[in-house]
């Protein structure tokens, strides 16, 4: 691919808004599953006592297993939202402006 | 005084416990040998007649390096991820982390989580531009913009180091766990899993190697599945039926479901997390998968699946584990002796199997055992691929042969290099025997998210990185990573019989993966050359393609 292909792609606007929306997103992402993961490990090593406690009466659930199942579930839904959203609306977006650079080469 | 408590805490590290049990989920230790089951054997066989009769229709679609490598690049982005989740999930994932859930309880459900949450991380940051800018090898991507002879030298001899401390644990794991679940000899284990992997890949390439995960894949789920139903189904499913009778039994008792010594010091427990999650993101055979799938579209969505899949399958073992307490722990024909105050037959690691046994009789345990050494033949596979690309297409035929090898060349080379590597395997799985190498898998995420991921994410990022800065921190991340685990108690206290380490830790990855980007950093960024400026300015082009896909590779027409 042509150096020349990529300068027009780079010059175009919304090259800028596709990077710097999917870029946010993926960040802001990232940054839960960071922030949620060490502070839970931090749990574990600071306060293992609220970790073990169980806050429904009646159940064997202690907040840790509540706080591991939440990080499955939950992570692996973002993984979800990232994906239907970088192959739905970010996708288009970059077809656009592919398709933009294909056309003003001919 | 809170302070102080931080560093007393911080102090505790020298006596980590991280250090005995972190890589515990995957090291299978010495064993002694069963009486031949022939159960398992015949199922095995079925699985390997299976994979045969697939890796001859493989080979009659594998022509190209293209087909060789990265299956064409036709795998969709399911068959890829159920192929990923096979190439983790490995024997060990299954045995080690059963029985540790059986002895240690939440503890290893929290381990679990470290285990997973590299895959989120993997696929907000680098699946797209993984798929838009490789082709082959993560070294394409390293050695886009930058010194091709040297950086690929770099990155093919981490991605060597990598593969072959895996394979040593894998092989030696399979030759332990065979003497317990077949009944056969330690070395004619190894040379069956030395020799079928030789024909898978030499024969069938990726597109072999990749059914060849995505069944055993489907095994490892529904073995599981089965497994924990009909466990569950002697507590009527109930959650708390379980777990009340768990704790009642457990020696921790109420501790069983919580938190316990573990992950209790802070820098080890940041340190385990660090470690897993860029190591995963670091380990060359997983690396590879991203380029078999069609665009960026699929390779995401492979991540999606792989990650739903691992975590589902986590879920499964943590809850097998928690049946075990009651189901085997209770069961005096599973204890050497019939004293269930005693150890367990054959050791920890049966732990999952005797539940196989104890709710489904022979026949699932023959099913499990069959799907157990599937499982180490097809990571084996998975392994011996990603040193074979290493070997044929960046140092011989993109450093050697700068470019000018033909096709077919590269192709046989290739070949010759999983031979080569088969051989070297059952060597070294040999030589390993008697020997601990839990240390050896310390060294694989080590060198893996200490060489290979720092200089892979820089080089996709930051548009500063030179070849000066490439090198120098992707050799500081490889030998500090070795040098720390050598320095540590799994190589200096438990191989050399030293009475301390001088390292505390048995995980590097918080000391060397920093070092790394520091030297890489400051290197790069005082490198004036002229060649650096030329691959600073080449930064742009790089960077439209990985956010675009324009001029990726595409997928070859079948």
């Amino acid at each position: 691919m042509s150096s020349a292909v990529y300068a027009r792609i780079r010059s175009n606007p919304k090259f800028d808004e596709l990077v710097r929306r999917r870029g946010r997103f993926a960040w802001f992402l990232s940054a839960i599953v960071f922030i949620v993961f060490f502070g839970f490990v931090l749990g574990v090593a600071f306060a293992p006592d609220l970790l073990a406690q169980r806050p429904f009466t009646g159940s064997n659930i202690t907040i840790g297993i509540c706080a591991g199942l939440f990080q499955f579930i939950v992570f692996w839904l973002l993984t979800l939202a990232y994906v239907r959203r970088a192959n739905g609306e970010f996708d288009a977006l970059n077809k656009e402006i592919v398709d933009a650079a294909a056309k003003e080469v001919q | 005084m809170m302070r102080i408590a931080i560093f007393s805490r911080l102090a505790m590290l020298a006596t980590s416990v991280l250090s005995a049990s972190a890589f515990a989920g995957d090291a299978i230790s010495q064993t002694a040998k069963q009486p031949i089951n022939l159960t398992a054997i015949g199922m095995f066989m079925l699985f390997v007649l299976l994979t045969l009769g697939i890796t001859y229709w493989a080979a009659s679609r594998t022509k190209t390096t293209a087909d060789f490598y990265t299956a064409g690049g036709g795998i969709t982005g399911f068959q890829n991820g159920l192929a990923i989740a096979g190439d983790y999930m490995s024997a060990a994932t299954l045995l080690g982390l059963t029985a540790m859930m059986y002895t240690r309880g939440v503890d290893a459900y929290i381990y679990m989580i470290a285990f997973f949450v590299g895959w989120p991380v993997i696929l907000f940051l680098m699946a797209e531009r993984l798929r838009n800018l490789g082709k082959f090898t993560f070294a394409d991507i390293t050695s886009y913009r930058l010194n091709q002879g040297k950086v690929r030298t770099m990155a093919a001899v981490s991605s060597l180091m990598v593969v072959c401390f895996y394979l040593v644990a894998q092989m030696v794991g399979a030759g332990q766990l065979i003497k317990l679940l077949f009944g056969l000899d330690y070395g004619i284990a190894l040379v069956v899993v030395g020799a079928l992997m030789m024909v898978y890949v030499t024969f069938g390439g990726m597109v072999a190697t990749t059914w060849v995960q995505i069944i055993k894949a489907c095994l490892l789920l529904t073995g599981g599945t089965i497994v924990v139903l009909l466990a569950l189904s002697q507590f009527g499913f109930s959650f708390e039926t379980l777990t009340t009778r768990a704790m009642s039994l457990h020696k921790l008792g109420d501790k069983l479901l919580a938190p316990g010594s573990l992950l209790s010091d802070p820098v080890t427990a940041i340190s385990l997390g660090l470690g897993l999650m860029f190591g995963t993101a670091g380990l060359p055979h997983i690396l590879m998968r991203f380029f078999t799938v069609t665009d960026a579209k699929e390779a995401r969505k492979s991540v999606l699946y792989a990650s739903g899949i691992v975590a589902y399958f986590f879920n499964v073992v943590a809850l097998m584990g928690l049946a075990a307490v009651i189901i085997v722990g209770q069961n005096p024909e599973f204890f050497e002796g019939g004293d269930i105050a005693g150890s367990i037959i054959g050791g920890g690691n049966m732990v999952a199997m005797h539940l196989a046994k104890a709710v489904g009789g022979d026949m699932l345990l023959g099913f499990l055992s069959a799907v157990a050494f599937a499982t180490i033949l097809a990571v084996v596979s998975g392994l011996a691929l990603a040193g074979a690309s290493a070997i044929a297409h960046d140092i011989y035929s993109r450093v050697i042969m700068k470019g000018t090898a033909s096709e077919e060349a590269e192709l046989r080379m290739s070949k010759f290099a999983t031979i080569g590597l088969g051989i070297v395997a059952v060597l070294l799985g040999l030589a390993f025997e008697k020997m601990n190498v839990a240390f050896m898998v310390a060294l694989a995420f080590g060198v893996a998210a200490s060489a290979n991921f720092p200089v892979l994410i820089l080089s996709m990022y930051w548009k500063g990185l030179t070849t000066r800065g490439a090198i120098a921190g992707g050799y500081a991340g490889l030998f500090s990573a070795v040098t720390l685990v050598v320095l540590s108690k799994s190589v200096w206290v438990t191989v050399f019989g030293y009475d301390e380490p001088i390292f505390p830790y048995t995980q590097p990855a918080l000391f060397s993966m920093p070092l790394a980007f520091l030297v890489t950093f400051v290197v790069s960024s005082m490198d004036s050359s002229e060649a650096a400026a030329a691959e600073r300015a080449a930064f742009e082009d790089q960077y439209v393609r990985a956010q675009t896909g324009v001029g990726a590779a595409a997928a070859s027409a079948h």
